[in-house]
């Protein structure tokens, strides 16, 4: 569509160049732009680690704390609810937690620290519903297991280690959150040694 | 296959057709000089004011309680969100600065004369908006100078007659400014009014297209059909509108001379744009004035007000006169005589290139008288300079006075039949 | 004609400076942005002295500690004395109602002060506090008249005493303070509350614009990519215009 009588390769090497750094300029340009959808200081203040006190959370209780605005529930588990978790393990859709949903330090059965207290972020991984924590009411969900998760949106379901059932619609386990335990009765959730 | 989408399109929305009528094939006068680059750079300031405005409003809280924190909140915890301020701070002086050298450019070269005087008029819409939309917007960050210029300001309407003072209070929709005031100027500044400036500049184009642009030599390049000879025409092609109904003279396309050229202004007024936003973003204290550093207080009036410095040569005008009636109606002339220069000015010359002697005093005791209104406006008055600013609020005025009398019966240079360079 | 015009506008612009002031001519701060040592004692000074009364309610710990070079750990420990949070906003528990009560005018933010003021403005402010019987901390200040907080620099600076002129005013001939002179009470020499002061001033002036530093590392890569911008445009133009010429 050039207009111009005259083309030749100096024309067009410049012509190319300016182009082509005019675009890096408009690219460099949209960068601040786009950061700042970045979660802000604000943001990242209100999301920061939370400790939580479990020196009155009973065996087989579960409380609810919030960090970065989700649902995270610890749980003291039963002995009863640790061997239960043993026996369906063909049920379920990533038994190993081969899936990156937990740091290597929760990559285990128990998908947990300490196979007693077990911590998750209570967020269903299917549209992001919180599941309801099923105690006792579990076994007519899945035989045999007495306490489990059961998400009320699409009917996902999830062990006492938010390991997913297989034929349910969540397609990966729940996340377990980094946290440290600060000492025997505080959890620190949000903050894990050598993890940002 | 490329060939093929685009035809796609042009059978669905004049797309090719439009770019060769207003920018492959647009016949351009081919003199340009420097003064004809701030018409796409006020196109780009508007361009940055409207996007760094809307991610602005992301962040920004519009009530007398929230606003202040939330800027400095922008300034702070949002990430790059000083850059986005500071952009869009910068780029409403910028606004004005190119603004003021277009209008001046149009003054200097006739522009405003037949046949674009609609076009002139135009432009000065585009003024006025702009001077509304650089007001509200200068009260939304809720400082000092936000609160209490905006009340000097809203003020002057109580000058008027009778219904001054219902005016006023309605205005405000409070007895002082408040956060009734804060939250109707958000939407005016962030809705209303750019909306009304797009549709202004888009105005503002198609009557420049239709008409064609002035130059510096203000020699008209659309002649008579039938009255340039064939080695005379330009070698370029360019669109038939414009070359069935007239024969064409000394022009070149806008597309790619006047873009490669208006590449090479963009990216000189980046660096001077770009140097104020990341090394002095206050322009010592006129971009960013100092108290509105200070949230609003209604209780305290800062020690100086002034407005920001592109209204301080009307803002000197208002001074100038000691009666408030008088005063708001010689501020209000003093714009509404820049919208009449088209009759105003009787001369048949365009060009300051080719009028008299006088004219070229004219114009730089206009201009002189400017600068020195904008430097009153901006400081503390004194005796001295209440006497200056009523010197040259006459002087002001008698540029157009002068203009109207001796333009008449111009002693003019004989104008080149074809454009000079 | 018009390059000259240009030119004299510019060459203009100098003379608009705010011509609002004291009467006194303020002393030049030297401040250094890029002294983190400095940042981290004015830090540490306004933490201690000033944030009794005065907060800066729009900037948060946790990034001061990080842009002036203090690992969080530590300044959790050395520079938050309420136990808050290190992402919570430099904030004192005063109502402002009381310290209204205390003051007469609730202690203003700080938070930008800087750039209201300028930060001349602030270190020649802690450097004009004098001995004056007759107010009702017992200390003025030469550019602020009738000031309403106590000298509270005091145990480093000591408690300077007034040097007075006779100055005629209108035909009046008035007493006028004109600088202080130090009583050696203080823990700090002359010298060392004077960088004492600078610190506190450079402090102010980060938190009045923490992105400045950051503005300018910026700025001279932008700058640098526009000249190159520039100076390809400017070929380009040349070639093309060629047909033209």
């Amino acid at each position: 569509m050039s207009n111009a009588p005259v083309d030749n390769g100096r024309r067009r090497f410049l012509t190319i160049a300016t182009s082509v750094v005019g675009g890096v300029g408009a690219a460099g340009a949209a960068v601040p732009f786009i950061a700042s959808w970045n979660p802000s200081e604000r943001a990242k203040s209100a999301g920061a680690p939370v400790e939580v006190d479990i020196s009155k959370l009973e065996p087989g209780q579960l409380i609810r704390v919030e960090w970065r605005g989700k649902p995270v529930w610890v749980v003291s588990r039963t002995p009863k609810m640790l061997e239960q978790m043993k026996a369906h393990e063909d049920m379920l859709r990533d038994p190993a937690s081969e899936e990156p949903q937990q740091l290597d330090s929760a990559k285990n059965p128990y998908r947990s620290k300490r196979p007693e207290i077990f911590v998750a972020v209570g967020i269903c991984t299917h549209l992001g519903c919180s599941p309801g924590f099923l105690q006792g009411g579990f076994g007519e969900k899945v035989e045999g297991t007495d306490d489990g998760f059961f998400c009320p949106c699409h009917g996902s379901k999830f062990d006492m280690a938010g390991r997913v059932f297989q034929s349910v619609p969540a397609p990966l386990n729940l996340e377990i959150p980094p946290y440290t335990f600060i000492d025997d009765t505080t959890i620190l959730v949000g903050e894990e040694e050598g993890v940002a | 296959m490329f060939g093929n989408i685009i035809n796609w399109i042009d059978e669905r929305i004049p797309m090719t057709r439009v770019w060769n009528m207003h920018i492959a094939q647009y016949p351009a006068p081919k003199n340009f000089n420097f003064w004809y680059l701030f018409g796409s750079l006020a196109i780009l300031v508007l361009v940055n004011q409207i996007i760094t405005g809307i991610w602005l409003t992301m962040n920004f809280v519009p009530s007398a309680e929230g606003a202040f924190a939330s800027v400095e909140y922008i300034m702070r915890d949002v990430e790059y969100g000083w850059l986005l301020r500071y952009l869009h701070s910068t780029g409403a002086s910028a606004f004005f600065i190119v603004v003021y050298l277009h209008m001046f450019r149009g003054m200097i070269y006739g522009s405003y004369q037949k046949p674009r005087e609609l076009l002139w008029l135009f432009g000065m819409f585009i003024f006025l908006a702009l001077m509304a939309e650089a007001f509200m917007g200068y009260l939304l960050p809720w400082g000092q100078m936000s609160f209490w210029g905006a009340q000097v300001i809203i003020s002057l309407f109580g000058a008027i007659p009778v219904i001054g003072d219902d005016l006023t209070l309605w205005i405000r929709g409070d007895y002082v400014i408040s956060g009734a005031t804060l939250n109707r100027f958000f939407a005016l500044h962030v809705i209303a009014l750019p909306l009304v400036l797009v549709i202004l500049v888009f105005l503002h184009i198609v009557a420049l297209h239709e008409v064609g642009s002035n130059n510096p030599d203000g020699v008209e390049i659309k002649r008579k059909k039938g009255t340039v000879a064939e080695e005379d025409k330009p070698k370029f092609k360019f669109h038939e509108y414009y070359t069935s109904k007239k024969d064409i003279v000394d022009a070149i396309p806008f597309h790619p001379y006047y873009t490669v050229k208006d590449v090479l202004g963009v990216a000189g007024f980046l660096i001077l744009f770009c140097w104020v936003v990341f090394f002095v973003p206050e322009m010592n204290g006129f971009f960013l004035e100092a108290p509105n550093f200070e949230a609003a207080n209604p209780l305290k009036t800062p020690e100086h007000i002034f407005p920001v410095w592109y209204f301080t040569p009307f803002y000197a005008i208002l001074r100038a006169i000691p009666n408030k009636l008088l005063g708001v109606v010689a501020m209000g002339a003093s714009i509404v005589v820049l919208a009449l220069l088209p009759w105003i000015d009787r001369g048949k010359v365009k060009s300051i290139r080719y009028r008299c002697g006088f004219h070229k005093i004219n114009i730089a005791q206009f201009v002189v008288t400017f600068v020195i209104l904008g430097w009153i406006g901006a400081t503390p008055q004194t005796d001295f300079k209440t006497l200056l600013s009523q010197i040259t609020t006459v002087t002001y005025f008698m540029f157009f006075v002068l203009l109207f009398v001796y333009s008449k019966n111009e002693k003019t240079k004989p104008l080149p039949t074809r454009l000079t360079k | 004609m018009m390059k000259k015009l240009i030119i004299g506008l510019f060459a203009l612009l100098p003379t608009f400076a705010m011509a609002a002031g004291p009467s006194v001519p303020l002393m030049e701060a030297g401040n250094d942005l890029t002294d983190k040592a400095s940042l981290q004692r004015g830090a540490k000074l306004f933490m201690n002295y000033c944030l009794g009364c005065h907060q800066m309610q729009y900037q948060r710990y946790e990034r001061t500690f990080r842009d002036i070079g203090i690992p969080t750990d530590i300044g959790q420990q050395q520079l938050i004395f309420d136990g808050s949070k290190v992402g919570s906003h430099i904030k004192n528990s005063i109502k402002k109602e009381d310290a209204a009560k205390w003051f007469g005018a609730a202690p203003p933010d700080l938070t930008l002060v800087a750039r209201v003021r300028g930060t001349d403005w602030i270190y020649t402010y802690l450097k004009s506090f004098y001995k004056d019987e007759s107010r009702p901390f017992g200390v003025n200040n030469i550019i602020f008249p009738s000031v309403g907080m106590p000298h509270v620099l005091q145990e480093l600076q000591g408690l300077p005493t007034p040097i007075t002129e006779q100055v005629d005013e209108h035909g009046h001939t008035v007493t006028k303070v004109v600088g202080t002179q130090t009583d050696g009470s203080g823990e700090l020499s002359t010298d060392e509350y004077d960088q004492a002061a600078r610190d506190i001033t450079n402090f102010l002036a980060y938190v009045g614009e923490p992105s400045r530093l950051e503005s300018e590392a910026i700025g001279y890569k932008v700058l640098g990519f526009l000249v190159i911008l520039f100076i390809l445009a400017f070929f380009l133009k040349k070639e093309y215009w060629r047909d033209v010429h």
